[in-house]
């Protein structure tokens, strides 16, 4: 199963490379995590997604804990959170525009650039909303695709 | 001078290089001896310790035997070891120390000289990126990018390596940060808000814990090396007692407990006692303090304990449910919990067990009957009996025995019965060969008036041999006994049940021990049957200096009981199996 892991550390070098690190030396798999810092510089808010069961995922909640730079670990899967990530679509601009106006429409993603050769396109959503456009508009041609990874935030 | 000028508090400011930083700081936090190996990037350093003779420097002859010391003195003394060396290879070299620290948990801290900042990156002569190198066996690791956080980065890391869970911690130290010069000022106190172990254990858990031990018919105590970190074994000899459950160690836990009492169980694991591994396979209730379960002490994890409700104590919270799936955890440190069990526990109740747990000592009784049986041809010295014969000799002594890794390390853990902790010191994590000798020269530079051991194989010790020369140049009177078999014994016994006695890589034509411990100025005695065992270690014991004894002992015995790796606990091989 995938779980959404909030993990508040300090914003400092090296902390990211201890967490990374982390993930080999336990062997444990992530899918995604971004890192960026937070309203207060000196702390920064990771994002990640990792995949195992409920005991893999505990171990792995604990391990971050240990690290001396990490502050908080929750295990925000299944709680009150909205979850958004953003993606960067590139598309050919000799693909059937119509259709592709209309799936950015549909799916309020927003056209960034339109040049001779390419359409890009900015989407950001929840993992289904993100999931069924990039269904949608593959039949048009991906050229390149861009995911940032996902954010979560608690909505309580 | 103004009036003014007098009633202002007298601020000392005291502009200090890193280097004279680092001194200062290792005196606030009562550094009194130091384990290293000098190298260019740390020369500021060397050329202070003149200014502080408080500070005794202990030059060794190779970086991993300086962490094994620290780690050794540590261990000895409950206080953390330290360490210096110099950036690159100096830096590489102690990884392995570092790791064997992580691994038992035990506080050092480690020193290393880095290259310049602005050479970092660089691939500059000697450099090696050893915060990441050894970021994943530290407890925590530090680069040092400005002399002004030394002082604070000094105190956090005496800090995190002496609390909550041991550990090593390093410090990397760049050239141009030690020559540098700040203000000094050692702060009180640490500011470390993602660190704050849990030490106490949560009330409820630990009556739910007692209430299973009352009803408990055949409760077992698992102690580990987490008794001898929080200073727990008289609490644990009482809570045992007043329950009357029976305590069986992990190799790490060896001295938590008396070795002489009824209760005693003594090792477990993999060569642990026959009665020991039949106990923990048969009973009702386990109560583990301060283990991390390893795959050395569980055997199969699927048939570990299979009937029994489980209680785990850890201060590591990491450690609980990891391998083992937990009924009862409770986070905290051993000391305390154990302390907070006492407090509530009911003596009535404890009675009430007392029928029950009869008929389970019986039943414990008639299982240590169960020896491996010792094969013995005559005018052959067997390693077991030289072990035993030391153990005797040594028992009623002020002694601290450590020892190297292998078949004579799992012989000196199950026969040695000390009663002590901190009087057995071995390398259990991480399995280094090489690590008692440089150990025995910690603690015995901690304790100058005990009697240190190292009980040793052959092939362990020649992995640290050289230390032979810090031992006579600082007059560290360490006796190294070799339980010299021609082989690397452990490789050779797995080499002859799992593969068909295909042995390979595994004899060793060794040096003459005796030689070579007086090559290098320590004295060299050897042992080559039964009734000059005492003799020579006697002779030995009166000598104020390293001695060497050469146990020339019988090659090819082999360490039983055995539980081979993916066994349950409770499959315990006495002898070779059939046909092998």
């Amino acid at each position: 199963m995938r779980h959404t892991i909030s993990v508040l550390v300090q914003n400092e070098a090296g902390v990211l490379s201890k967490i990374s690190s982390l993930f080999t030396s336990r062997g444990f798999n992530i899918e995604s995590l971004t890192v960026a810092p937070t309203l207060d510089v000196a702390f920064a808010k990771i994002t990640m997604i990792a995949i195992g069961d409920d005991k893999i995922v505990e171990q792995i909640c604990k391990q971050l804990n240990r690290l001396i730079n990490v502050i908080k670990v929750i295990d925000v899967t299944g709680e009150n959170i909205a979850e958004r990530e953003l993606v960067l679509i590139k598309i050919g601009a000799k693909s059937e525009r119509t259709l592709l106006l209309k799936t950015a429409e549909m799916f309020n993603a927003k056209i960034i650039d339109f040049n001779k050769k390419n359409c890009t396109i900015e989407i950001v959503g929840d993992e289904n909303s993100i999931n069924s456009f990039i269904e949608m508009v593959k039949p048009l041609g991906i050229k390149e695709l861009i995911r940032s990874g996902k954010v979560a935030i608690s909505l309580d | 001078m103004s009036d003014k000028n007098l009633l202002a508090p007298k601020v000392q400011k005291r502009t200090l290089s890193g280097a004279q930083i680092f001194m200062e700081a290792l005196r606030k936090e009562g550094v009194e001896q130091i384990f290293g190996y000098p190298g260019g990037v740390i020369l500021s350093i060397y050329n202070e310790f003149s200014n502080y003779d408080d500070i005794k420097h202990y030059l060794v002859r190779h970086e991993q035997a300086a962490v094994h010391a620290a780690e050794g003195y540590a261990r000895a003394t409950g206080k953390p070891g330290v360490v210096l060396v110099t950036c690159g290879p100096g830096a590489c070299n102690t990884v392995t120390g570092i790791a064997n620290a992580f691994y038992d948990g035990y506080p050092i801290v480690v020193f290393t000289g880095q290259v310049d900042s602005d050479l970092i990156g660089n691939d500059a002569f000697q450099e090696a990126d050893t915060f990441n190198i050894t970021s994943p066996c530290c407890k925590h690791n530090y680069l040092v990018k400005n002399v002004k956080d030394l002082p604070r980065i000094i105190k956090e890391a005496f800090h995190i390596a002496t609390t909550g869970k041991p550990g090593p911690v390093l410090i990397d130290l760049p050239k141009d940060v030690l020559s540098a010069k700040t203000e000094f000022k050692y702060p009180d106190k640490v500011d470390l808000p993602g660190y704050n172990p849990t030490y106490t254990g949560h009330p409820l858990q630990i009556k739910k814990a007692l209430h299973l031990l009352y009803k408990a018919k055949t409760p077992v105590i698992i102690a580990g090396g987490g008794i001898i970190a929080s200073n727990a074994s008289n609490e644990l000899t009482q809570f045992a007692r007043i329950l009357r459950v029976p305590v069986a160690n992990t190799l790490m836990g060896t001295g938590t407990f008396p070795g002489e009492d009824e209760l005693c169980l003594g090792m477990m694991g993999m060569h642990g006692n026959y009665w020991t591994n039949m106990a923990i396979s048969h009973c009702d209730v386990l109560f583990a303090i301060g283990t991390r379960f390893s795959d050395r002490v569980t055997g199969k994890l699927e048939k570990f304990c299979p009937d029994a409700k489980i209680i785990h104590v850890d201060i590591d919270p990491c450690s609980i449910s990891k391998n083992v799936p937990v009924d009862i955890p409770i986070v905290g440190d051993a000391r305390n919990v154990l302390v907070d069990m006492l407090n509530v526990v009911s003596q009535q109740e404890a009675e009430k067990t007392y029928l029950k747990r009869k008929i389970w000592l019986d039943e414990i009784t008639e299982w240590k009957k169960v020896k491996p049986v010792l094969k013995h041809k005559k005018d052959e010295l067997m390693p077991q009996v030289v072990v035993e014969e030391i153990y005797g000799f040594v028992k009623n002594k002020d002694v601290i025995v450590t020892t190297e890794v292998g078949q004579h390390q799992m012989w000196a853990a199950r026969l040695c019965k000390f009663s002590e902790p901190r009087r057995f010191i071995t390398s259990g994590g991480l399995g280094t060969m090489g690590f008692g000798f440089p150990a025995a020269m910690g603690a015995q530079i901690a304790y100058p008036d005990r009697l240190v051991m190292d009980i040793a194989g052959d092939g362990s010790f020649q992995m640290n041999i050289q230390e032979l020369a810090t031992c006579v140049e600082y007059n560290i009177p360490v006796k190294i006994c070799v339980l010299n078999n021609g082989y690397l014994g452990m490789i050779r016994q797995l080499q002859h049940v799992l593969f068909n006695k295909k042995y390979s890589q595994c004899q060793l034509s060794g040096p003459d021990f005796v030689k070579v411990a007086e090559a290098y100025g320590a004295v060299g005695l050897r042992v080559t049957k039964e009734e000059e065992i005492i003799p020579v270690l006697t002779k030995a014991y009166e000598i104020n200096r390293p001695v060497v004894i050469d146990f020339i002992v019988q090659p090819e015995e082999i360490v039983y009981p055995w539980v081979l790796t993916g066994d349950p606990l409770s499959k315990i091989l006495l002898e070779s199996p059939e046909g092998v």
